[in-house]
């Protein structure tokens, strides 16, 4: 039957046999559980007992709960410090670097290193250094030139900072290393031109390199802004004591819904934050293409 | 979700050409390549103090010297001989290994298939299949969690591995790369009578080697890091990856740092030590993978 069928219908069946299982994977593993976790956020379970509809229940337990507000506001500040501050290290490293030939390769690679470290393991190494005296490597270097003791993962103001400097660390060598692909993309004439007209090095930063990077800042910002959106691992190792504390002070949402699941069991009310958390995640990258798009 | 920038692919090679390592010759090169080189040196320096208090005896632990002054290794003998870590390594090696390869083989062919062929509902499949790149996996984890629960895969390498056995992200960058290979040599090869798998396994396969490598690069280390779904979806100690075992590990009452900067040790320094080998080669691959997918 297959040797009667034309070159094109021969195509379309192989074409099938090869996206049929791959198909049926995205269909059972990505999109029945995306319409499941819709519309268990409009019921109200415990895992246990009956599944009972709820309406809009979840949703505004969520809009009246107080702790839901400040992990919202967490999840914002680890991205309005988290976005920025890695951008513009990243930046001004591969900057540089890239001006940069003698021993070129070893920086790159002791920037790029962090990269390739696991998040818990890391986590617990800077909760290490973090500790107090005579435990932590950082006041125990603040100990040693005699400066005051510094509480960091126990006070509600520090311990957010302190939970996201190794998110930041972590992910630095990667944006680098798309900066620095970004800058050699920009074609040398550019630069001999501006040489010739005797142009000073921040105009042409700031009218040749930064305007001509666009697409790769754009790139970055979309990318590391989705990852502190989603900060858990570092959150969760560094106080394991009491996950998202000193009181929520550092609890992010994904915390929150892993907390309300897998602790809580409230199957209904962690689905709804699961869908808060899709929606942020949608407008932000929305917002941002479309700064890509405009011009 | 990720909007590839329109690098050309010179860039990442660009970015690896070997240049004359020119000595900074004025002052202002000089203090550029000092400052970076400190701050270089500061990027490592968690690394290098995981390890060093690895090396460390009890006593020395909370010294501030990064040299150890006795170095031993009595706290990985320890560690190794308690049982678990070496049963979490496994663990992680097992399932790492088992989703690079099945990532290769699935996201290549569906990429190949999208790119390659003409066939009714491709646009369909295609956006479909990109439109889960928009789905964050923590939306997804409660479903899976209860999917897992009634087909009885909690707590196993089944249950640690389905959800990442194909990626989107994956698909659309095979996909980018089979573009550049020519359909010229696709339809010699049906001339020669080939199937359309051999097709796909002789001919197009070796063609995109590279973004291959890269591929494998970004999914084992993200599955050797991975912890949100391994520590939902498992429950006995035995089932831990490393990063759940670890995180367990160190939250135990009365566990010494030392221990726990081994245990961080051993969970990092196999990526590292790879990275170190094959560097160049990853770097490419992460500027392949990051800008083009």
């Amino acid at each position: 039957m297959y040797r009667n069928l034309t070159i094109r219908q021969k195509q379309i069946v192989w074409a099938w046999a090869f996206l049929a299982i791959p198909v049926l994977f995205y269909t059972v593993i990505r999109f029945y559980p995306t319409g499941n976790a819709i519309l268990i956020s409009f019921q109200d379970w415990n895992l246990l007992g009956d599944r009972t509809w709820a309406g809009l229940e979840n949703y505004e337990k969520l809009w009246n709960d107080p702790v839901f507000w400040k992990v919202f506001q967490n999840t914002f500040v680890y991205l309005l410090l988290g976005t920025p501050i890695s951008l513009v290290l990243s930046f001004v490293i591969a900057y540089h670097l890239d001006k940069l030939r003698f021993m070129h390769g070893f920086l790159r690679m002791l920037y790029f290193l962090p990269f390739m470290t696991s998040a818990v393991a890391m986590a617990w190494v800077w909760r290490w250094f973090y500790q107090d005296v005579p435990i932590g490597l950082f006041n125990n270097i603040l100990a040693s030139f005699g400066i005051p003791q510094i509480k960091f993962l126990q006070s509600t103001t520090n311990a957010l900072p302190a939970v996201l400097a190794p998110a930041v660390w972590a992910g630095l060598g990667f944006q680098v290393i798309i900066f620095m692909a970004g800058l050699r993309a920009i074609p040398q004439s550019y630069y001999e031109a501006a040489k010739i007209d005797g142009v000073g090095w921040f105009t042409v930063l700031t009218q040749i390199t930064i305007p001509l990077l666009r697409p790769t800042i754009v790139f970055i910002v979309v990318f590391s802004s989705i990852g502190f959106l989603r900060i858990f691992d570092h959150v969760f190792n560094m106080t394991t004591n009491n996950p998202g504390g000193p009181l929520n002070a550092t609890k992010p949402l994904v915390l929150m819904i892993y907390d309300t699941a897998f602790n809580g069991f409230d199957m209904g009310y962690a689905a709804a934050q699961t869908v808060v958390l899709f929606t942020i995640l949608l407008i932000v990258s929305l917002i941002q293409l479309r700064l890509l798009r405009s011009n | 979700m990720v909007a590839a920038p329109d690098v050309p692919r010179a860039s990442a090679e660009a970015l690896l050409r070997s240049e004359p390592a020119k000595r900074p010759r004025n002052m202002g090169q000089i203090l550029r390549w000092l400052l970076l080189f400190i701050g270089g040196i500061l990027m490592v320096m968690p690394i290098a103090y995981m390890i060093s208090t690895s090396l460390k005896w009890p006593h020395e632990v909370y010294n501030v010297n990064l040299i150890p002054e006795e170095p031993t290794i009595e706290n990985y003998t320890y560690v190794l001989e308690d049982g678990r870590f070496y049963w979490w390594f496994v663990n992680s090696i097992i399932i790492a290994t088992i989703t690079t390869i099945c990532n290769l083989l699935f996201d290549s062919l569906v990429g190949y298939t999208l790119c390659k062929f003409r066939f009714p509902g491709r646009t369909i499949v295609f956006i479909a299949i990109l439109s889960t790149l928009m789905i964050p996996t923590e939306m997804l984890v409660i479903p899976w969690y209860l999917m897992s629960q009634s087909f009885g895969w909690l707590d196993s390498y089944w249950g640690i591995m389905f959800p990442g056995l194909m990626t989107a992200f994956g698909t659309f960058l095979m996909k980018q790369f089979f573009e550049s290979v020519p359909d010229d040599f696709i339809e010699a090869a049906r001339i020669d009578g080939l199937n359309e798998l051999q097709i796909w396994w002789t001919v197009a396969m070796p063609l995109v080697k590279p973004a291959l490598a890269a591929l494998a690069i970004f999914v084992f280390l993200g599955n050797w890091t991975a912890f949100l779904w391994p520590l939902i979806v498992t429950n006995s100690v035995d089932m831990y990856t490393i990063p759940v075992g670890l995180s367990g590990f160190g939250d135990e009452a009365d566990v010494a740092w030392e221990l726990i900067m081994t245990g961080a040790a051993i969970s990092t320094i196999p990526t590292l030590v790879v990275f170190l080998i094959f560097q160049r080669f990853i770097i490419r691959g992460v500027v392949m993978a990051g800008l083009k997918g």
